[in-house]
């Protein structure tokens, strides 16, 4: 029987012909509804199938809800299911409909049958109506007890629905207690697997409310429940196997040997032909050996092989799943893949979203001895058909350069590029060689030979038109074409599109004139005159700015345009470490795939069954003797988080600041951390210092080459103006729950004083030192380098508090803080409080 | 944990709808069709699998055509929930015994009991075909596989060779066939995906394969089953010795990368002989999962030549030559070459006499299409195509064709050699002496040749 034939041409609920049809089979079931006939069973079959079929595609069924209920009166158990389905779906829109199923469901419940318990338990706790759940507590409760192991299946997932309707009637029966003990002693394992989830679900969304519920929450991460479940791991199915191995990983193992043991226990579960499975395993390996770096490394060693068979077999969609945890993996240890990447070259019909990622990964793992392999398989694929995945891999190619040593035949390849004369390889290639020279100034002789005879009539896309004019300014002494091919893109300034382009033309038209005077006055004049005249904002400020300075002083307009040059040493990452740690910590969840930590694309409540951790939920907060009443407590859990960023953070370390002395097109400033007196950048400060005051000059120019930075304040903060509460106290669940529910209001980045970083050799200095100044620590954590803290402070006048949490490298001297506030709006004031009192620290 | 479970047809129907928490809005499956449909984010021209609309979570799979949707607002393993779609489509073709649209139809009812039992409030119950029977009431409707397009994997056994019994793996596991009693068989099939590169110069760049051991098993009363492979067999790298050199000639051991198996194979005497034993569950499962990258002669050997013949004008020539005994017939050939994208028309000419071959230039994509029905073991084929250009080409005109890319199925081989030595039952009585197959087939994953 299958659905009607209209019904398949048009979806849409909103159709004549339903109505008349659904008041057909009304009258239809009505005369079925009390036969005994034989055969009437049959019949009504086919009606509920029809019935079943509207509901399906969307039709409004509901009108034959109560002939739907009296027909199901019958001994037939596919006519019962129909039913069953039929109630499911519309209770929770008709409850006063939904009522007149109670009685015949709990009859049900009471059937001899298991089956037919079963199936009634499980209807009636899917009704979803909160005024019926009266009638749920005593069919679920003896649902718990039954002998048979389906019905205490459907029992404990009917609790959790009972939860969903309405928690307080759940929780005053005391289910959740029941389920617990169920899952300490229930035979059947998926009675077990059953009363996991559920347990999991009621007390993560208890725990906020409940400190009793977190506890147990808590405890269902202990080592006898832990052991207890791993012990029978084999019994559970597949899909149970992969929630217990998920709550496994959450688990904070005593000692090595409980890691040895849990490891070895879990090894087979490798080779398991599900993917989930053997993800999940992976994620238990890795977070209970991250301490332990020489393991650590062991187990991607392990898991290469178990990942790479999973990427090859299954569908598509599956090996992508598995694909994108290699990936990340890839991108945490590259050095480790370097001999596999073979493994990531593209194959003919992969799709897109497969072929970029293993882009990313053969980028990667590119080292001394693959380079040249790897390198010669992307230029394949830049010639390739597919536009897209020819561009990613000329980028992956420029990647590549950038992060050897020796460039010398990648190079020869991107002018290769050039030379293929197809428009997008064209522009890529330009991009890249532009960043490469930034990089490695001592090849622009041979590129600039390549790039002097491209026309930049072929070059359209605005980046690679700002990458060509950025390197026609800047080696305008080796071009001899530059002036003029700078006036004739001067020319068509109105024709231009894309103010990037305008800004680039402007800043390398300067360039030029200070190299070449002669051939670019004109052009200078011309470029001046349209940059006054633009729409643009911004391309008009810079037009002026340089008008401006060119009036003032010559020599100085000089130094500001064409300072001496730093090459870059390394690019900045486009994603900070923070964010890669934290989805590294969602290992085989949505984040890995997305490459977004979750709370970017879920709510908090939707984090998944298994979040339990939410900053400090992770912590096991330990209380230390408090010496004036203060709460002080210790991190003892999360220092992974902290170990784990030490290696790049100390890679982005070098990435901080070279804007000002070397602008560029696409340089993509506003990524890069930004200290307001960073060392590196001094060079370049003490050679604008005529321009006025060092720091906030050489913010200027940053500004007008379209870096777009954000303009720091003064150094010196104005004396603060906020006060703090001498003796604030907040508990730490408090603190937990504010944490939770408060927005970020203010995330800096700043330096700290050599003293001060001298001075912090562990927590607790910093500690008795920030009380002084009424700012109060509820955990810290970390050794040497890196160290994080959570603070609070509190209003003087009013209860009125301030989170903050603060993580500080001392190697870096970097302190990067996150505050989170009451009222939202003296969050600056408090800001500035904070980072005074930190400049402090260490300070005789 | 999933919220919602829906199988659209290609043209965006709703066949089946399941509501497990209420925690999605209903018009989802529009929303998730027209992202789908009309998917254009960062230049990709399909959408991947999972991906995510305002804060719902939608996954899918594609099943012979149809799409198997899961929706969440948890952030859950995307593994888990891709596995379940795969998995639960399997479970509705054991039951249908042919997965289509068609059969989902007519048998929306049997599948809506099959969901309820697979998974409750969102969390999966049991995916297990022998389970599931326990639960479930509704009988099959079965539709007739013959005059349907053979969509599932294991249908290309129905093409080429008369050897293959083919209806037999369109049977559902539940329902009797028409004679009343079951036929007592059972399918054992070692089905290999090959995947090579040739550079230019016809010298083997990369080359993988990954093969499945699969069973679907027709057995009442679930005998024990033991399984053995090549004796010589070795896992892991580690197992790579001076035999390295000689295994491409087609001797030698067998030597596997890794390899992962069902939870029913035990592998207590694995180490020792090389067998697996099991106790196999009904409906179709993979018993093993293998890769390789040892090397291995490769089935078909390809020649491309490109010639300029005049400023608008150039003849590619493609010989294929198939290097396997000439007992063995590879079918369902397409050979296909991308040309300039200034191409505007194309001429063939193939082999004097040659049958069952076609040609065709598909303008839009601006590719040559060249297939076989068949190919014997041992012959070579040919194809002249001269191209038209609308404009003259600059420079190396083979940086703007290519690479010959190429599909094939071959029944009856297999590249990586290993080997189904026996397939033993445990035996009820002397007189039980169920049907066995064990079958070979060998297909191109991604078979390229860069010119």
């Amino acid at each position: 029987m299958a659905p009607p034939a209209q019904s398949q041409r048009s979806p849409s609920p909103s159709q004549p012909s339903g109505k008349g049809e659904v008041s057909d089979l009304k009258s239809q079931l009505r005369q079925l509804a009390g036969s005994r006939a034989p055969g009437v069973d049959d019949s009504k079959r086919e009606l509920f199938k029809k019935v079943i079929s509207y509901m399906t595609i969307g039709i409004d069924v509901t009108s034959v809800f109560g002939e739907m209920v009296m027909c199901s009166a019958t001994s037939d158990i596919v006519l019962k299911k129909m039913c069953y389905l039929y109630v499911g779906n519309y209770a929770k829109v008709n409850p006063d409909l939904a009522l007149l199923t109670i009685n015949f469901l709990q009859r049900d419940c009471k059937d001899e049958d298991p089956m037919i318990r079963g199936l009634a338990l499980r209807s009636l706790c899917s009704l979803r109506v909160a005024n019926l759940v009266e009638y749920l507590v005593g069919p679920l409760a003896s649902g718990l007890k039954d002998n048979n192991s389906y019905v205490r299946t459907v029992a404990v997932i009917g609790v959790l629905k009972l939860y969903h309707i309405s928690a307080s009637t759940c929780i005053d029966a005391d289910f959740p207690l029941t389920l617990k003990h169920l899952m300490l002693d229930d035979p059947d394992p998926q009675v077990v697997a059953n009363c996991l989830s559920a347990l999991q679900e009621i007390w993560s969304s208890e725990a906020s409310t409940s400190e009793e519920a977190a506890r147990e929450r808590e405890a269902l991460i202990s080592k006898p429940v832990i052991y207890h479940l791993l012990n029978r791991i084999k019994v559970f199915s597949e899909w149970a196997q992969c929630l217990v191995l998920e709550l496994v990983a959450k688990y904070l193992p005593s000692d090595s040997n409980d890691i040895f043991d849990i490891m070895n226990l879990l090894e087979d579960r490798l080779q398991h032909a599900n993917g989930a499975v053997v993800l999940a395993t992976i994620k238990v390996f890795l977070h209970l050996t991250l301490s332990m770096t020489d393991v650590h490394q062991q187990v991607y060693e392990r898991i290469k092989a178990p990942m790479l068979t999973l990427v090859s077999s299954g569908s598509p969609e599956q090996s992508y799943a598995v694909l994108s945890h290699l990936h990340l993996l890839v991108m945490r240890a590259p050095f480790i893949f370097a001999s596999d990447y073979k493994h990531f070259y593209c194959q003919y019909n992969e799709p897109s979203y497969v072929k970029k990622l293993k882009l990313e990964m053969l980028t990667a793992v590119a080292n001394e001895s693959n380079t040249y392999e790897i390198v010669t398989e992307l230029c394949e694929y830049a010639a390739n058909v597919d536009i897209p995945i020819a561009r990613e891999s000329i980028r992956a190619v420029g990647k590549i350069a950038l992060q050897q040593y020796d460039v010398n035949a990648i190079v020869d390849r991107l002018l290769q590029f050039l030379e293929m004369e197809k428009d997008y390889v064209t522009a890529e290639a330009l991009v890249l060689v532009k960043d490469l020279l930034r990089k490695y100034p001592q090849w622009s002789h041979d590129c600039i030979a390549v790039v002097g005879s491209i026309s930049s009539k072929n070059v359209q896309e605005p980046k690679a038109k700002a990458a060509l004019i950025w390197m026609l300014g800047e080696y305008s002494q080796d071009m001899h074409d530059a002036p003029y091919i700078l006036e004739s893109l001067i020319e068509n300034w109105d024709d231009e599109h894309s103010a990037d382009v305008r800004l680039h033309l402007l800043t390398a038209v300067m360039k030029c004139f200070f190299k070449r005077p002669p051939e670019t006055q004109k052009a200078l004049g011309a470029a001046l005159a349209a940059g006054l005249a633009d729409f643009h904002q911004d391309v008009h400020d810079r037009a002026l700015f340089y008008y401006r300075l060119l009036q003032y002083d010559v020599s100085v307009t000089e130094r500001v345009v064409n300072p001496p040059k730093q090459a870059v040493s390394v690019f900045a990452d486009t994603q900070s470490s923070e964010i890669k740690d934290r989805i590294f910590d969602e290992f085989n969840s949505l984040s890995v795939v997305y490459q977004k930590p979750s709370y970017m694309f879920t709510d908090k409540e939707h984090r998944g069954p298994f979040e339990f951790s939410d900053e400090l939920g992770n912590l096991s907060i330990v209380a230390e003797s408090a010496d004036n009443g203060v709460p002080s407590q210790r991190v003892e859990a999360n220092d992974k988080d902290l170990l784990l960023s030490t290696s790049e953070k100390e890679e982005s370390r070098g990435t901080t600041y070279n804007g000002s002395a070397y602008s560029a097109p696409l340089y993509d400033g506003s990524s890069a951390s930004f200290p307001a007196a960073d060392t590196q950048s001094e060079l370049a400060i003490s050679s604008t210092t005529a321009a006025g005051n060092a720091p906030s000059s050489s913010l200027a120019i940053d500004d007008l080459l379209g870096l777009g930075l954000p303009a720091t304040p003064a150094p010196a903060p104005p004396p603060p103006s906020l006060k703090l509460k001498s003796k604030a106290v907040l508990d730490p669940s408090a603190f937990q729950q504010k944490w939770r529910q408060l927005p970020i209001s203010l995330s800096q980045e700043f330096s700290m004083s050599p003293q001060g970083v001298a001075a912090l050799t562990t927590p607790q200095a910093l500690l008795r030192h920030m009380q002084a100044d009424s700012i109060y620590c509820i955990a810290s954590g970390g050794q040497s380098p890196n160290f994080k803290f959570f603070f609070f402070a509190q209003k003087a006048e009013e209860s009125s508090n301030f989170l903050v949490e603060c993580i500080i490298n001392t190697s870096t001297a970097k302190a990067q803080i996150k505050i989170k506030a009451d009222d939202q709006s003296s969050s600056e004031a408090f800001s500035d409080v904070f980072q005074s009192a930190l400049s402090k620290f260490g300070v005789p | 944990m999933i919220s919602q479970f829906f199988v659209l047809s290609q043209r965006g129907d709703n066949i089946v709808f399941r509501d497990y928490r209420g925690e999605v809005q209903k018009g989802s499956a529009e929303i998730f069709f027209r992202k789908v449909k009309f998917w254009k984010e960062d230049g990709e021209e399909e959408a991947p699998p999972v991906f995510n609309v305002d804060g719902v979570n939608y996954f899918h799979v594609k099943v012979v055509g149809l799409l198997f949707v899961a929706t969440t607002r948890v952030n859950v393993s995307p593994s888990l929930v891709l596995e379940l779609l795969q998995r639960i489509a399997r479970v509705i073709k054991d039951y249908l015994g042919v997965l289509n649209e068609d059969s989902l139809r007519k048998n929306f009812v049997l599948v809506y009991e099959l969901l309820d039992e697979v998974v409750d409030f969102g969390y999966v119950q049991t995916t297990s075909t022998e389970v599931l029977k326990s639960y479930v009431f509704n009988e099959p409707i079965v539709v007739d596989a013959a005059r349907l397009q053979p969509l599932s994997p294991a249908s290309i056994f129905m093409q080429g060779t008369k050897r293959m019994p083919g209806t037999a793996v369109t049977k559902s596991v539940v329902a009797n066939e028409p004679g009343g009693r079951k036929r007592e068989e059972i399918f054992v099939d070692i089905i290999e995906k090959i995947s090579v590169t040739f550079s230019s110069s016809g010298y083997i760049l990369t080359s993988e394969i990954d093969g499945t051991i699969q069973m679907k098993s027709y057995l009442t009363g679930n005998p024990e089953i033991r399984l053995a492979l090549n004796e010589d067999l070795s896992i892991g790298k580690g197992g790579r010795s001076i035999y390295d050199y000689r295994s491409s000639t087609g001797s030698g051991p067998v030597i596997l990368d890794d390899c992962n198996f069902h939870e029913s194979v035990r592998l207590d005497s694995f180490d020792m002989d090389r067998t697996l034993s099991l106790v196999p569950p009904d409906g179709e499962f993979p018993v093993m999962n293998y890769r390789m990258t040892q090397e291995f002669k490769p089935p078909f050997r390809i020649n491309t030549l490109i010639e300029e013949a005049g400023p608008l004008k150039a003849e590619v020539i493609i010989k294929i030559s198939a290097e396997f005994s000439s007992s063995i017939t590879a079918n369902t050939i397409v050979v296909e070459m991308p040309v300039p994208k200034y191409t505007t028309r194309v001429s063939f000419a193939l082999d004097p006499g040659a049958v069952g071959q076609r040609t065709d230039f598909k303008e839009p994509n601006k590719k040559l299409e060249w297939g076989l029905k068949k190919i014997v073991g041992g012959s070579e084929h040919t194809l002249r195509a001269k191209l038209t250009f609308s404009q003259e080409s600059h420079g190396n005109i083979t940086k703007e064709v290519g690479p010959v890319n190429m599909t094939f199925t071959i029944p009856m081989y297999n590249a990586s050699k290993l080997q189904v030595k026996y397939l033993q039952i445990a035996k009820k009585s002397s007189t039980y002496n169920p049907y066995r197959w064990v079958r070979y087939v060998t297909q191109a994953n991604s078979y390229v040749a860069r010119i």
